[in-house]
C-alpha cells in the first residue's frame, strides 16, 4: 500500500510536466489553430537557456525561471511573425508540417553542437534534500515542481477564461474582423499568445533541467505523450488539458508499478479508447 | 578464317575470365559506418565512429600501397528494420565490404543475419549482446571492445566482492538489457549472492523515479542498471535525487561510457565503478590518438571505447587485406584471415580474434574520480583493476557457438 502512495505521488510529479506542456499546446491550438509540433524543441530550448545562463553568465535557477521563458518566448514570437503567420487560414496540415520541420531543425542544430548525452544542471541549493513522508522519500525539488506548475496552470486558466484580456483573445479567434473593428490589434495579440504558449513550454524545460539531463532530444521523447494528453483532454480546452495532464501522469505512474513494460504505451491505448467513445476528447465540445 | 578463329578464342577467354571471377580481386574497399547518428546513443558511436573510421584509413597507409578506400555512413535510428534495409542496399547496390560500429544489440543481431546471408563482414564494436559470438556467431562477424559477459564479470563480480550480495535490476526492455541482466545474474548467483527482483523499462524513458522507488523498496544492497546511454545517466542522476546512495544502497552502472560520465558531471558520478576496455589516458599512444581524435570532433570529445574499437578493428582489417594482396570481396575469407593474424594496435595493445569471432584484449575496472582528483574536463577515471584478455570474455569451453568444436 505504501508503495502505491509513492507511485501515485511520482505520477503526479510527471503529470505536472504533461500539464504544463499540454496547456501551452492547448493555448496555441485554441487561439491560433496551429498544431505546434515544435513544442518539444522549445521545451528543450528552455532547459538549454537555463544551462547557458548558469554556465556563461553565472545566473542561477531562480532568475532562469523567468528569463528562459521570456527568451524562448521571444524566439517563438519571431517564428510566429516570420513563418507561422503565412499559414493563417490554411489547412491544419501545413502548420503541422512547418512546426514539425522546425522541431527537427532546432533539435539537429543543438545535437550538432552539444551531442546527444546532454549537459549537467544541478538542483538549486535551496531545494536540495528531501523529506521522509513515511511512505516515501520525497525530494523537495519534486514537491516544488508539483506546486509551482499547478499555480502556473491555474493562473493561465484564469488569464484566458476569466479576464478581459482573455475574453478579447477568445473573441478574436471566433471573429477576428469584428474584434479588429473594436480597435483591438489582433495580429499582435496572436503573436503574444504564441509567445505565451512557447514560454510555458520553456518554463517546463527549466523545471525539468535539474531532474533530467539537459539533452537535445529531451523534448522529442516527451512531445508525443503530450500530444496524446491534449487529444484525450480535448483540443483547445484549457482546463481539460490541465486535468488530463495530471491524471495521465498518475495513470502512467500506476502502470510503471503494475506492468512497467506497458508504461510508454498506456497513454496511447487510453487515447484510442477516448477517441472511440468521445472523438472530441473528454472535455472538448463537438464541432 | 584466321580472324574468325581469333575472335572465337578471344570470346572463350573472356567467358573463362568472367566465370572464374579473375577480375574480382582488386584494391578497392568500401567501409560502411552503420550507427545511431541522431538518437540517444549518438555520442557513444555516431559522428565519432565516422571520424575514427576515416582516421584508420589515413593511418593504415593503404593509400600509398595503391588502395582506394571509401567510407560511407548511415543512421540506423536504433531500428532493426531500418538497419537491415540499409544493410541490404549497401551490400547489393553500393558494394560496401565491411560494416563497422553497429551499436544497439537489437540492430546488431538483425544486421548479423544479413551479413552472413550475403557473405559480407561486420566488425562490431558497438553492441553489447554477448550472443553475437555465442549462439548467433557467424564466420562473417567479429565482435570487439566489450560485451555483456565481460561487463557482468568485471563490474558484477567486483561489486559482489565488495559485499554487494543482494541485487535489484533496472533493465532496458530489449535484447541488450535482458542479456546484461542474465549475464550479471549468473555472476551474482555463482558468487553466492541473490537477486531480489527486476523491472523492465522501455528504452528512452525520461523519468526513472517509479523504478528507483521499487528498487529502493526491495532493500537490495546493489541496484544494477542494465541499460545504456541517456537511460543510464537519467537513472543515476535521479537516484542521487531520491537519496538512494545516501540510504546505503549502491548503484552498479553495468554499462557506462566516458561520454555518459562526462555528461553527468563528477559531482553526481563520483565513486561509481565501471568497466571499459579503452580509456584515452592509458598510455602515450592512447593519448596521442585521442588528442588527434578530439581535434576533429565538433565538441572536442575524447573517444569512447566504441569509437576506439572502430579504429582498431579497421586497422586489423586493412592488415588482413594487405596480407591477402587484394580484396577478394569474400567476407568469410577476409574474416578467416583476420582470425589467423594476431592483433596489435596502439589502442588495445596485443591480442587476438578467436574462432567464434570474439576479439580478445584486456578489460579494465575503473572508478570515477572525485571533483578534487580531476585535473581536466576529461580526466574522469582512475584504474583500479585489470582483467587479462583470456579471462575477460566467455571461455570457449562454455561457448554455444557452432563454429567452436568441443
Amino acid at each position: 500500500m505504501q508503495a502505491l502512495y509513492a507511485q501515485l505521488l511520482v505520477g503526479l510529479i510527471n503529470g505536472s510536466f504533461y500539464a504544463l506542456l499540454s496547456l501551452g499546446l492547448a493555448v496555441i491550438f485554441g487561439m491560433l489553430n496551429i498544431i505546434n509540433f515544435a513544442h518539444g524543441a522549445l521545451y528543450m530550448m528552455g532547459a538549454f537557456v537555463a544551462y547557458f545562463l548558469l554556465n556563461l553568465a553565472n545566473i542561477g535557477y531562480w532568475p532562469a525561471l523567468i528569463l528562459a521563458p521570456i527568451a524562448v518566448g521571444i524566439f517563438g514570437m519571431i517564428l510566429e511573425r516570420t513563418l507561422l503567420r503565412w499559414l493563417t487560414g490554411l489547412d491544419h496540415l501545413y502548420g503541422l508540417l512547418l512546426t514539425f520541420g522546425l522541431a527537427l531543425i532546432i533539435q539537429g542544430v543543438f545535437q550538432n553542437y552539444f551531442g546527444s548525452s546532454g549537459l549537467p544542471y544541478s538542483i538549486p541549493d535551496e531545494l536540495k534534500g528531501g523529506m521522509n513522508l513515511g511512505f516515501m522519500f520525497l525530494p523537495i525539488y519534486r514537491g516544488w515542481v508539483v506546486v509551482f506548475s499547478l499555480v502556473v496552470c491555474l493562473l493561465t486558466w484564469y488569464l484566458i477564461e476569466r479576464t478581459r484580456l482573455g475574453a478579447n483573445l477568445r473573441a478574436a479567434t471566433e471573429n477576428p474582423t469584428l474584434v479588429r473593428a473594436f480597435g483591438v490589434n489582433v495580429p499582435r495579440m496572436i503573436t503574444l499568445t504564441y509567445g505565451l504558449g512557447v514560454g510555458l513550454a520553456a518554463l517546463a524545460g527549466v523545471l525539468s533541467a535539474p531532474i533530467n539531463q539537459v539533452r537535445p532530444l529531451m523534448g522529442a521523447d516527451l512531445i508525443i505523450v503530450v500530444f496524446a494528453v491534449v487529444v484525450i483532454g480535448g483540443m483547445g480546452s484549457i482546463m481539460g488539458s490541465i486535468i488530463t495532464g495530471f491524471a495521465l501522469g498518475v495513470i502512467e505512474g500506476l502502470t510503471k508499478y503494475f506492468y512497467p513494460e506497458a508504461s510508454n504505451t498506456v497513454v496511447f491505448v487510453l487515447m484510442v479508447l477516448v477517441l472511440l467513445v468521445k472523438p472530441s476528447g473528454l472535455t472538448g465540445r463537438a464541432s | 578464317m584466321k580472324t574468325r578463329i581469333t575472335a572465337l578464342l578471344l570470346g572463350t577467354a573472356l567467358a573463362i575470365c568472367a566465370a572464374s571471377g579473375a577480375w574480382a580481386e582488386d584494391k578497392v574497399a568500401k567501409i560502411g559506418v552503420l550507427t545511431d547518428l541522431s538518437g540517444l546513443y549518438a555520442d557513444l558511436g555516431g559522428e565519432g565512429s565516422i571520424v575514427a573510421a576515416e582516421m584508420a584509413v589515413e593511418d593504415s597507409g593503404m593509400k600509398a600501397k595503391g588502395w582506394k578506400i571509401d567510407v560511407v555512413s548511415a543512421d540506423h535510428q536504433n531500428k532493426p528494420d531500418i538497419a537491415t534495409s540499409i544493410a541490404r542496399r549497401w551490400i547489393d547496390t553500393d558494394k560496401v565490404d565491411v560494416f563497422v560500429d553497429v551499436l544497439n544489440s537489437g540492430v546488431a543481431l538483425a544486421v548479423n543475419n544479413v551479413v552472413k546471408e550475403k557473405n559480407s563482414i561486420m566488425l562490431n564494436s558497438g553492441a553489447g549482446s554477448s550472443e553475437l559470438t555465442n549462439t548467433q556467431c557467424t564466420p562473417n562477424t567479429i565482435h570487439t571492445t566489450y560485451d555483456t559477459y565481460m561487463l557482468a564479470h568485471s563490474t558484477g563480480s567486483a561489486m559482489v566482492k565488495a559485499g554487494g550480495d543482494s541485487w535489484f535490476f533496472i533493465t532496458a526492455d530489449y535484447a541488450f538489457g535482458h542479456a546484461l541482466e542474465n549475464d550479471t545474474t549468473a555472476v551474482v548467483k555463482a558468487a553466492g549472492g541473490k537477486v531480489l527482483g527486476s523491472v523492465n523499462v522501455p528504452i528512452n524513458t525520461p523519468d526513472f523515479s517509479s523504478y528507483l522507488l521499487q528498487a529502493q523498496a526491495s532493500k537490495a544492497k546493489v541496484i544494477g542498471l542494465a541499460n545504456a546511454g541517456g537511460d543510464t545517466t537519467n537513472s543515476i542522476k535521479q537516484a542521487a535525487e531520491f537519496g538512494i546512495v545516501k540510504g546505503g544502497q549502491k548503484l552498479a552502472g553495468l554499462l557506462l561510457f566516458l561520454t555518459d560520465v562526462h555528461s553527468l558531471g563528477l559531482k553526481v558520478a563520483q565513486g561509481l565503478s565501471l568497466s571499459e576496455t579503452f580509456y584515452w589516458d592509458m598510455n602515450d599512444q592512447t593519448r596521442a590518438f585521442s588528442k588527434r581524435f578530439g581535434e576533429r570532433m565538433k565538441n572536442h570529445a575524447m573517444p569512447t571505447m566504441i569509437q576506439a574499437g572502430v579504429y582498431a578493428s579497421l586497422l586489423h582489417y586493412f592488415k588482413a587485406l594487405d596480407a591477402l594482396g587484394g580484396n577478394p570481396h569474400d567476407g568469410a575469407k577476409v574474416v578467416a584471415k583476420m582470425k589467423e593474424m594476431p592483433t596489435d594496435d596502439p589502442l588495445f595493445g596485443k591480442g587476438s580474434i578467436r574462432i567464434d569471432g570474439r576479439g580478445i584484449h584486456p578489460a579494465y575496472l575503473f572508478e570515477v574520480k572525485t571533483p578534487a582528483e580531476s585535473k581536466g574536463e576529461w580526466d574522469l577515471y582512475k584504474l583500479i583493476g585489470t582483467t587479462p584478455g583470456d579471462q575477460a570474455f566467455r571461455p570457449l569451453s562454455e561457448s554455444k557457438c557452432p563454429l567452436v568444436k568441443h
